[in-house]
């Protein structure tokens, strides 16, 4: 079975694919799985890609619309119909994604981090349980053995760090990992891996670990390093 | 040479198939066996833990199943002993992340490097179970002398005979002598009696285990405790070896009979 609506991120921004069936169904379905992440998207532009399928101007103005309400902007629908190009050009948005070749497919990874912005999230991770996000990640609570934090850009936790986190997950070797009490089974930033040593140990102070000359190092996270 | 598969399983959690895994995969790696141990507790492994081995994961039975890794580089080198390896399972995922099939491909990819391939069920006869029994080759079923492990420990017995795995083996974990002394715990015979398959290890009921556990240092490596004494018995069966139960004092002497007799 093909989707119904496939999301992908570029470095155009996103591009959402519309499949076949009923325009009801299409659209219900994309706003469900753009509500579902919404504070991922928000902010983005979008260009639509509707196939063969005819678009009339209400209905873009109508996909316009639950973009719009979701915080992001409708800047160009690509489509084979010749109705979908006039509708188009009434709403004077583009019509012509990709002037040279089509695009390499894509992956969400591929938005700029900048563009992510952090997500805050106010619990306790528990065994098992696990954030994964392309941005920043902060944290208040604790992150118990056997939870895993991973993001794409820094991991903040006001708490306790004693499951895993990994920083940088898509290669970004500058993020840090900042704890109240760092006490984690393995961090890792970027392609790094860092485990503590075997012996218990409490930390005194909050910390925080980056990449310096290589490596994992975990130090105390001072006030003037904001 | 090809490794046997064995699987460790009881029906009842907490009845000890984790501790009993660790110990025996220990206690073969000090008989100079190359031995992995596999956890098949998917969402809720355990393993790890227990062998002091948790933060040296990175990749799982998972990851390599599902092809993000080598199956080798999933395999953690245990820290004291250089034949014994660890494949521990997801935490973030379950049971369902694998299947019947897939693990007993991974079982035959890992035969050849291995004596013994340990694999850690968890408790239950779901997909879990299944999982974890289908590549065996051998299947040790861990009770207790409780009446509700027995029974459960009785169900796995039937599902087990269904299968073509011969006949399983028993293991009684935690027997407090003194309880069965006393009439107040179900004695080896009882649970033999009740079960009807072959006894291959009777392990006391020790505090050292709960420290090892704690210390994620399996017992067996610990020369003088009495349950690291049965867990390295029992490796030495597994090898073949004519090894005789060890005798754990049930019967009633004659203190105990005076003792009963004058609380009446």
């Amino acid at each position: 079975m093909t989707e119904l609506v496939t999301i992908k991120g570029t470095s155009e921004g996103l591009i959402i694919t519309l499949g076949s069936g009923s325009f009801e169904t299409v659209v219900g379905e994309m706003e469900e799985r753009l509500a579902s992440r919404a504070s991922f998207f928000r902010g983005g532009r979008v260009a639509l890609r509707v196939g063969d399928r005819s678009m009339s101007v209400e209905q873009l103005q109508a996909i316009g619309a639950i973009l719009e309400r979701l915080g992001m902007t409708l800047w160009a629908v690509d489509g084979d119909h010749p109705s979908t190009h006039v509708a188009a050009r009434d709403l004077e948005l583009e019509v012509d994604l990709h002037p040279s070749a089509p695009p390499a497919p894509a992956s969400p990874e591929s938005i700029p981090l900048e563009q992510m912005g952090g997500i805050l999230v106010h619990r306790t991770l528990r065994s098992g349980q696990a954030i994964h996000y392309p941005g920043h990640v902060t944290l208040i609570g604790d992150v118990n053995p056997g939870a895993e934090i991973v993001a794409g850009g820094d991991i903040v936790v006001w708490g306790r760090l004693r499951g895993n986190a990994h920083a940088g997950a898509m290669g970004d070797e500058q993020a840090v990992i900042c704890a109240l009490q760092m006490q984690p089974n393995q961090i890792r930033i970027g392609s790094h891996i860092a485990r503590p040593p075997d012996r218990s140990w409490r930390p005194k102070a909050p910390e925080k670990a980056s990449v310096q000359d290589g490596g994992i190092v975990v130090g105390r996270w001072k006030k003037s390093e904001s | 040479m090809a490794a046997t598969v064995v699987t460790v399983t009881s029906g009842k959690g907490g009845v000890g198939k984790t501790t009993v895994t660790a110990n025996l995969s220990v206690a073969l790696a000090m008989l100079g066996q190359r031995v992995i141990a596999v956890d098949t507790d998917i969402g809720l492994r355990n393993l790890d833990v227990v062998m002091g081995l948790e933060n040296r994961i990175v990749y799982d039975l998972v990851d390599a199943v599902e092809g993000r890794c080598r199956l080798r580089q999933a395999f953690i080198r245990d820290k004291r002993l250089s034949e014994l390896y660890l494949l521990p399972a997801a935490q973030t995922r379950d049971k369902s992340a694998v299947n019947p099939e897939q693990m007993i491909k991974l079982c035959n990819q890992l035969r050849p490097e291995f004596d013994f391939v340990f694999i850690d069920s968890p408790a239950g006869i779901e997909q879990g179970y299944r999982n974890a029994v289908a590549p065996a080759d051998r299947v040790l079923i861990v009770t207790t002398p409780e009446v509700s492990a027995v029974r459960d420990a009785d169900r796995i017995v039937g599902l087990v005979e269904a299968e073509d795995k011969g006949p399983a083996k028993l293991i009684i974990n935690r027997l407090n002598p003194a309880m069965v002394r006393r009439e107040e715990m179900l004695s080896t015979v009882d649970v033999v009696e009740i079960l009807a398959i072959d006894l291959i290890g009777v392990i006391p009921e020790d505090p050292a285990v709960i420290v090892s556990t704690n210390r994620g240092s399996p017992v067996s490596l610990d020369g003088r405790s009495p349950s690291g004494q049965a867990f390295r018995n029992i490796a030495g069966r597994l090898m073949g070896q004519d090894i005789p139960i060890m005798p754990i004092k049930e019967s009633a002497n004659v203190l105990d009979r005076l003792s009963r007799f004058l609380r009446g």
